[in-house]
């Protein structure tokens, strides 16, 4: 783990892109920024060049977010000094960033949701202090920004009733109307299918035209090498390198964001698939807002091998994974094992599902997978806390629990190696193996995992596909459930495309292109998608 | 029925939802802002003992009242200091600022006119009189409107007047003014409004400060209009029945105004059923009469408003660094 490893011969990044000092947009200089006892940013510096797309690149908690929320005004740096078109400012807050051309679409939208888009896009932008004429200005220039740049957009349509794809466009506009020259995206597209990806990447691309500049957070370094100039890499709250994108490779970059070599594909024998041993037939789910999430679902998954469930997030994958683990009641339809139909109704429908021999990896493992303010020991029999393993009667028997736990931190390479920590002070890739070693380490006939890699770093990722794929090659039928299409595709033996509610289509993943599944993500069925 | 029950009946119903009706538009600013106020009774309490102690000290009615909304101010500052600037937990606040009102009013109260709590007796300068809308008289014999505008819209204190005029005031600044949009997002996702550039704080503050205002006049409506003097807890719970009305009319200005009439209805007929023998039943008891708004609320809260969804981030405290 040293970061000597890449240190190849390379030229100062802060020289390398040509020009004076005039070109430069923005400029960070040892910047530093804690929380508490973590530091969050260690003397970063940063130029990015007027008119360019800049790319941020490092895994969750390199810092990457909390710098552009310090450019952006929302946090104030402890020490360092940012520069906008070459002079010195001290951003206070957000309203200073934005009269600086700064503006910021942020990972969480921030949009209130029961306005409209008019108002949202006016909100603190307001002219006048009576709304009317305001909003009849805003509104004119809201439609011709909308033309201009491709992002149209109903003015009078509430943020709650539009798509994801629609907010975000509102996000951009919210920047463009307050006259933004710097434009800073935080993960843009993890919410968006793979067409409003490509939408966005081309209204980037025409601001860039226009002489505007893009900063661009991403982990994903397909987006990175695609779209942008140069590309900055931080790790661990420091910024490793900057390089120019015509420079580098998707390799490259990822051995720098981990700071060793890590393999991007995932090495795979063919599977070997047997019987049916998951049957879902006709599944349909209803959730509390009465709105049908799941509509007459059905599919089987086999021994030995692994089923992806590819689509856009919210489009009741969520819904399908926790209706066959019994967290939540199917309104109809049935879930079998081996041919036996699973009774998963009800409040303890999870345990029988577990009794029944599946394993259920739950996609948000901060509200269902831990109880981050246990020690790991504790969250390491969490949900089988009744086996017999664990204690008769009433006692748990803490010894065999807490021997047990050990033994698993060493299975699964958990870091840091004790038992007794409080689970939030594990990073969230160990958190995600803590779950992992606890729902696999154990007899089972499936595997439901939703969202393996969310929120975990490149290193532990590898290290969960491995696991995934030792399962399903020990005879396991394993369900994968994922938004990253990367994921479902290098890691399933068959694909299954899922959007509002229905299964909409199969895919090969050695033989189906991408457009392909992007398409069928987008809601057309296959044969559509197909041609 | 005659009509002069019916006369009578709405009468008192306007007189009686006055107070609910300030009180919930002082809630409603507060709460809007994403600040629960549970305290409400407590500003309402400060600010009546305050009205009636001023009144009755100097014998000037508007003094009275500049002295309730005073109070009622700094108490709200008090609670919202804990709560935005200290960022605690706002329930808490607002209880801790109701129980700081119900114990100091009876204190100084008894310490300073030692009549059990009680403060003089107010009476000519010293206590709002009911004013007569021009051409009360002369309109009174006209049919309908005569009675109408003479009988029921006529002959309040000013305060009446002012509490039904907040309503379409509010409705304005709510939905038709930059502040009124900063209010409602700052409820909603003060993340949102931070990042827009404006500072949620003072977005709230502004709004408390409003909530000061309203609940003091609610307050001294009680001491120095509809009562002459200030006694131990009168404001019985009102301050919590308006935040029922709140949040039945899930924190709209025109539906508050309705359903404070609605509640005003049902004391001015708990006032009216008192002593009153009822065919079948005979005389109900004067408790269950009293309590009859009472369990109605409860009803109503229960059962009737369905979901009643308030302002998302309401109840807490805006933190920005994690």
């Amino acid at each position: 783990m040293s970061e000597q490893t890449t240190n190849t011969q390379r030229p100062d990044p802060a020289a390398a892109p040509s020009g004076d000092n005039g070109d430069w947009a923005i400029e960070l200089e040892k910047i530093n920024k804690s929380f508490g006892p973590v530091h969050a940013n260690k003397d970063i510096d940063l130029k990015v060049k007027r008119g360019t797309i800049h790319g941020i690149v490092g895994e969750n908690g390199a810092g990457k977010s909390t710098l552009m929320s310090i450019l952006y005004g929302f946090y104030t740096a402890d020490s360092g000094t940012i520069r906008v078109n070459g002079v010195p400012h001290a951003i206070t807050d957000s309203r200073h960033a934005l009269a600086l051309g700064i503006g910021m679409v942020h990972q969480h939208f921030m949009l209130v949701d029961n306005m409209t888009v008019l108002e949202n896009v006016v909100l603190g932008a307001e002219d006048s202090p009576l709304l009317n004429k305001t909003l009849a200005h805003a509104r004119s220039q809201l439609v011709e920004l909308g033309r201009e740049y491709s992002l149209e957009v109903d003015p009078d349509a509430l943020i709650e009733n539009i798509s994801v794809g629609q907010q975000q466009r509102v996000e951009i506009l919210k920047a463009l109307f307050r006259g933004a020259d710097t434009l800073i995206l935080d993960e843009p597209t993890g919410v968006l299918t793979p067409a409003e990806a490509d939408h966005l990447f081309r209204v980037l691309e025409t601001l860039r035209a226009e002489g505007k500049t893009v900063i661009l957070i991403t982990h994903k370094l397909r987006e990175i090498m695609a779209i942008t100039d140069e590309v900055s890499v931080m790790r661990g709250g420091e910024m490793v390198e900057t390089l120019k994108t015509s420079e580098t490779n998707p390799e490259e970059l990822a051995e720098l964001m981990v700071g060793r070599r890590v393999l991007l594909r995932v090495e795979k024998e063919p599977a070997n698939p047997g019987d049916i041993v998951l049957e879902v037939e006709n599944l349909s789910v209803t959730d509390r807002m009465g709105v049908q999430r799941v509509k007459s679902v059905s599919f089987s998954v086999r021994a030995g091998e692994i089923v992806g469930i590819a689509g856009v997030a919210g489009n009741g994958q969520t819904e399908l994974l926790e209706a066959i683990s019994g967290i939540a009641d199917p309104t109809s339809g049935v879930v079998k094992i081996k041919g036996k139909p699973l009774d998963i109704r009800g409040d303890d429908g999870a345990a029988r599902a577990r009794r029944a021999g599946m394993a259920h990896v739950p996609e948000d493992r901060h509200r269902m997978g831990l109880v981050t303010t246990f020690e790991e020991w504790e969250n390491s029999i969490l949900g089988y806390e009744t086996y017999p393993d664990y204690g008769k009667g009433m006692i748990l028997d803490i010894a065999a629990a807490q021997k047990e736990a050990q033994r698993r931190i060493e299975m699964f390479d958990i870091r840091p190696d004790n038992i007794r920590l409080r689970t939030a002070n594990f990073s969230g890739g160990n958190q995600q193996k803590i779950v992992l070693a606890r729902e696999m380490d154990r007899e089972l006939e499936v595997l439901v995992v939703g969202q393996p890699t969310r929120g975990v770093d490149i290193g532990a990722i590898e290290f969960i596909h491995k696991q995934i794929i030792k399962m399903r090659d020990a005879g396991k039928a394993v369900l994968l459930v994922s938004v990253e299409l990367d994921e479902i595709r290098s890691l399933s033996d068959r694909i299954l495309v899922m959007f509002d509610g229905h299964i909409v289509g199969e895919a090969d993943p050695e033989t189906a292109n991408e457009s392909e599944l992007g398409m069928m993500m987008a809601g057309m069925n296959q044969k559509e998608a197909a041609q | 029925m005659d009509i002069d029950l019916i006369l009578s009946m709405a009468n008192a119903t306007m007189r009686l939802a006055t107070p609910l009706l300030l009180a919930a538009l002082a809630g409603l600013y507060s709460e809007r802002s994403g600040i629960f106020d549970i305290g409400l009774e407590g500003k309402m309490l400060a600010s009546a003992f305050a009205a009636a102690t001023v009144a009755a000290v100097t014998g000037n009615v508007w003094l009275g009242l500049f002295a309730g909304v005073i109070v009622s101010i700094l108490t709200t500052m008090l609670q919202g200091f804990a709560s935005i600037t200290l960022k605690g937990n706002q329930m808490i606040a607002g209880v801790a600022v109701t129980m700081l009102a119900i114990g100091m009013t009876t204190f100084l109260g008894q310490t300073w006119f030692r009549q059990g709590g009680r403060t003089p007796q107010l009476s000519g300068d010293a206590r709002f009189a009911p004013i007569e809308l021009p051409f009360a008289r002369e309109l009174a014999d006209v049919p309908v409107i005569g009675a109408l505008y003479s009988d029921i819209l006529s002959g309040h204190y000013i305060l009446v007047y002012v509490a039904f005029l907040a309503v379409p005031v509010t409705a304005y600044v709510l939905y038709r003014t930059r502040f009124g949009l900063r209010l409602r997002a700052v409820g909603e996702n003060p993340k949102a409004v931070d990042t827009a550039g404006i500072s949620v704080t003072l977005q709230r503050y502004q709004a408390i400060f409003i909530t000061g205002i309203l609940a003091g006049l609610s307050g001294a409506y009680f001491s120095i209009a509809q009562g002459a003097g200030f006694g131990n807890e009168m404001t019985a719970g009102k301050g919590y029945v308006a935040l029922a009305a709140l949040i039945f009319s899930k924190w709209r200005p025109v539906p508050v105004m309705f359903t404070c009439l609605l509640f005003g209805f049902l004391d001015a007929l708990q006032i009216r059923m008192q002593n009153v023998e009822l065919p079948l039943v005979g005389q109900v008891p004067v408790q269950l009469v009293q309590a009859l708004p009472y369990i109605l609320t409860v009803v109503l809260l229960a059962g009737f408003i369905g979901k009643a969804v308030g302002p998302k981030a309401g109840g807490v405290p805006y933190v920005k660094e994690r």
